[in-house]
């Protein structure tokens, strides 16, 4: 297994370069311009001055060797200086990712996106687990079931009705008519005692249901048809005429045994929680990774693309070989070696 | 008796204290202002963007500013100098502003001239990218006469000499905070630009650049009586439909900031009576260019370029063509279907000041279509069996672009309808705005290159002074290969007379006989048909109706009197 996860690690770094050059080249290749949001009042003699205060001026090739180095071993350099409090080498002069809409390292403006996105997307997907996978077993014991139709009906709306529709329905029901939640999420509200606990959880009810039930959709089928799978396997028939109780079955030899493959759904997915929901986070303003992304892609900020694109890379990488690896330490049967 | 007494005098106690409250400095809490578009850069000399620029608004003031009626009042100066009281010069090339005494820094340090000339060198700087460097155009120098005296002297005589340091685009930033930030490393300070220090009612206490800003009261204040709001929380993101519903709808918000939202929308969230749509009108006029060369393919290099004018459009180089296009166009339907309170109809590309807008070519307020066909009879143009008019094999048929925005798109199938009804054939095109506004010459979709017969964008120019705005259209202005298709004229309209014209304008003081010019070139332009206004754009914002203090003003920031905005009692 050891060997499996040093080869695949091996193979992510030509993986990653050759992703990183893309990223770095299609956005760079893009008609797109910094000074474009600019007031048309600005003239054009003032534009180019502040297209080459930005590092415009400069050749592809020279840019792109920047980036990689300032990305790849200068950010690092300052995490790490960061995490220990300590100085490694000219950190005052190191040059940094800059954004060109904020002038600051880009980096940091991911650093301090990542809590909300984390905290709201991070919870959706756990609820989001906490309900597909009880409905999905429960519909596939209960095959045709009335249950089994309902659930049917409900994932499939929650999966093809697009969350900005939601979440804007949820506003007007929930903010609007009721007035129960609010329809602006404060990022900077701190949880200090039970009061403001509780003001964190009403700002994040309606932003982690509309999330939480997209993602449930797509993993309670996937549940379902795993269970579905695996009650007529023998090992079931075996088991029952043992003389198991049912809910032993289920419980004990169906579940452990059908959840192999959603683990993996599930790791797979993960990386989407760090993207953020992009829709959902400009619905409610919570200003987090996602938000980030579609600002600066309005903004024609190209080095908060660049970065944010090509770390989502760095993590459907990651992820995947540990959906990989997962699987293997789950299921026995799968040798990689 | 005695109990109504009673209430007389519990009233009259409310009264007295709620009027204490409101001359008390930060007794009203918390100010929440939603802007759609969140800020980037507390910086505005580093930004631009108008989001960027009300945020620094809070903070940091200039020397004078505009009021909501394009009036000047000072702000850090003592007074605005002028020609009368001496502090023009009689030869127009200097201007000398006597500072306010007594102001301090939110830190506490004096503010004096030597600031002034600071925010000067570190916008003049060749390296630093400042986006008010258009401001400093032309001066020479600037210097601190005395700790309360700034100079400032231009190469050439300046009639309106109000360029530096005038309105929230060109504020003082503190030359203590800022000194180790000229030229280059300007991008590189981060914490400065993220948190300037400032002599205005309010200082930044944290700020998350494209999320939220907040302010707290600025206790060194030079009113010891403002502001009433003890803190403002500015939160950014979403889009402008759901910032309307969070102020006039749910409440949770004092202010949303440009509402460019359908006109019926809004007026349907009005009526939950929690708050009021405000607009003001500045000089925006959203305009159809008319492309006066050839932009035929066929001509490779030479497409769209002037030549001496020996590259004439093969139609719109006619002026029945281009009156009949103006004619033909129903400016109140786009008003009523883009923009409703914010925007009207305008014939003048300069609309405001008021004493600067023509009334010379009103007769493009109502629609004639009638009129535009009769012009066209008679210009030769003869329709085909299509419907379709032509002259000598040109037919009238239009490639009409914009940039993407929903409204433009609303606008542009409008008058392809009105078009239709004089047999002009219109083809509609929309480009991304980061590249139809973006500047690279190896795209062929910018508004300089303008390979399409008629394109519609909205223009302006800062302040009340439209001197620079109306030279945009001298010959030199056109945007062609040699000039990197750097230039303002995008119609290429050029004519000898317009360029005496604008010279002289260059050249007069005294606000009536410029604005008499400024009316004349703009009728110039109108007469030719080289742009065909279409909207005169206001900007659109809601308060809500506890919100007291809000003049809302097109002329400079939304913030520019923040200091007496209060909570109606």
């Amino acid at each position: 297994m050891s060997r499996y996860v040093a080869r695949r690690l091996l193979f992510a770094v030509p993986t990653l370069l050759v992703i990183s050059f893309i990223v770095f080249a299609l956005l760079d290749l893009a008609p797109s311009d910094p000074t474009a949001q600019l007031p048309l009042t600005i003239p054009p003699e003032t534009r180019q001055a502040i297209r080459e205060s930005l590092g415009l001026g400069q050749p592809f090739h020279i840019r792109y060797l920047k980036w990689l180095d300032q990305f790849l071993v200068n950010e690092p350099l300052n995490l790490l200086e960061r995490m220990w409090g300590i100085e490694i080498g000219d950190s005052a002069g190191r040059l940094r990712v800059r954004s060109w809409a904020t002038r600051a390292p880009v980096v940091d403006l991911i650093a301090s996106r990542l809590p909300q996105t984390l905290t709201v997307v991070g919870i959706s997907y756990i609820v989001a687990i906490l309900i597909a996978v009880p409905v999905g077993v429960y519909s596939a014991c209960r095959q045709y079931s009335i249950f089994d139709q309902a659930g049917t009906f409900v994932t499939m709306v929650g999966f093809s009705v697009p969350t900005f529709f939601t979440g804007t329905v949820l506003i007007v029901v929930f903010s609007v008519w009721l007035d129960w939640f609010p329809s602006i999420y404060d990022t900077t509200h701190r949880v200090t005692d039970l009061e403001s606990l509780l003001v964190q959880v009403r700002q994040m009810v309606m932003p982690v249901m509309v999330l939480g039930l997209f993602n449930a959709a797509q993993l309670s089928r996937f549940t379902r048809s795993s269970v579905l799978e695996n009650l007529n396997q023998d090992y079931v028939r075996t088991a029952r005429a043992k003389g198991v109780a049912e809910r032993g079955v289920i419980l004990v030899h169906v579940l452990r045994n059908s959840l192999i493959p959603v683990v993996t759904v599930i790791a797979l997915g993960l990386p989407t929680t760090f993207a953020g929901a992009i829709i959902t986070e400009q619905i409610f303003r919570i200003n987090g990774v996602g938000q980030l992304l579609i600002g600066a892609i309005e903004g024609g900020d190209i080095p908060t693309v660049q970065t944010v694109t090509f770390i989502f890379a760095v993590l459907i990488v990651a992820f995947n070989l540990v959906a990989d690896v997962l699987y293997g330490v789950l299921d026995p049967r799968i040798r990689y070696d | 008796m005695s109990r109504l007494r009673g209430l007389i005098l519990t009233t009259t106690i409310l009264v007295v204290f709620a009027t204490a409250a409101y001359a008390q400095r930060g007794a009203d809490g918390e100010l929440r202002m939603l802007y759609w578009q969140a800020p980037s850069v507390l910086n505005p000399f580093l930004s631009g963007g108008t989001k960027d620029i009300h945020a620094a608004a809070f903070v940091i003031e200039p020397l004078a500013r505009y009021d909501d009626n394009a009036n000047m009042v000072p702000a850090l100066a003592a007074e605005i100098p002028t020609v009368e009281n001496g502090g023009v010069a009689a030869d127009l090339k200097s201007v000398t502003w006597k500072l306010r005494k007594g102001v301090t820094w939110s830190d506490g340090t004096p503010f004096t001239a030597a600031d002034v000339a600071f925010t000067a060198a570190y916008c003049m700087h060749p390296d630093g990218g400042c986006n008010a460097a258009p401001r400093f155009e032309n001066v020479a120098a600037v210097e601190a006469v005395d700790d309360h005296t700034v100079r400032i002297s231009f190469k050439v005589a300046m009639p309106f000499p109000y360029g530096p340091f005038v309105g929230s685009t060109c504020p003082v930033i503190q030359k203590k905070q800022f000194e180790g930030c000229l030229g280059a490393k300007a991008p590189e300070c981060t914490a400065q630009n993220f948190g300037p220090i400032g002599t205005g009612a309010f200082k930044v206490k944290e700020f998350r650049p494209n999320d939220v800003v907040r302010y707290e009261m600025n206790e060194r204040y030079r009113n010891p009586d403002q502001p009433a709001f003890a803190s403002v929380l500015v939160k950014g993101g979403g889009d402008a439909v759901s910032a309307a519903r969070a102020v006039l709808e749910t409440g949770e918000f004092d202010y949303a900031w440009n509402l460019q939202v359908e006109p019926e929308i809004l007026a349907a969230m009005e009526k939950a009576g929690k708050g009021k749509v405000v607009s003001a009108f500045g000089t925006l006029v959203e305009r159809l260019i008319v492309q006066l060369t050839n932009p035929d393919p066929a001509l490779g290099d030479k497409r769209s370029t002037y030549q001496d004018g020996k590259n004439p459009h093969p139609f719109l180089s006619d002026p029945a063509v281009r009156r009949a296009l103006s004619l033909a166009i129903d400016r109140n339907i786009l008003v009523e279907a883009g923009y409703g309170q914010a925007g009207r109809v305008t014939c003048n590309i300069l609309p405001a000041p008021p004493a600067y807008a023509s009334t010379a070519n009103d007769w493009c307020k109502t629609q004639d279509v009638a009129a535009a066909n009769k012009l066209l009879d008679e210009a030769g143009w003869v329709r085909g069996s299509d419907g379709i008019r032509a002259r000598d094999g040109v037919r009238l048929s239009i490639l009409y672009q914009t940039s993407t925005n929903s409204v433009r798109q609303g606008t542009q199938a409008l008058i392809k309808q009105m078009w239709r009804q004089i047999g002009v054939e219109t083809e509609l095109k929309n480009i991304s705005a980061s590249v139809f506004f973006g500047s690279d010459p190896a795209s062929p979709d910018t508004y300089q290159k303008f390979y399409a017969d008629i394109q519609m964008y909205a223009n302006q120019f800062n302040g009340t002074d439209p001197q620079a705005y109306m030279q945009g259209w001298l010959c030199k202005e056109i945007p062609g290969p040699d000039n990197q298709w750097i230039g303002n004229n995008m119609p290429r309209y050029c004519d000898a007379e317009y360029e005496k014209l604008a010279a002289e304008l260059a050249k007069t003081a005294g606000i009536e006989k410029r604005a008499a010019i400024a009316k004349r070139l703009n009728d110039m332009l109108m007469d030719y048909g080289a742009l065909i206004p279409l909207v005169h754009r206001g900007e659109v914002g809601a308060h809500a109706l506890s919100l007291g203090g809000v003049r809302i003003n097109a002329w400079d920031a939304l913030q520019w009197n923040i200091n007496e905005w209060h909570r109606r009692k």
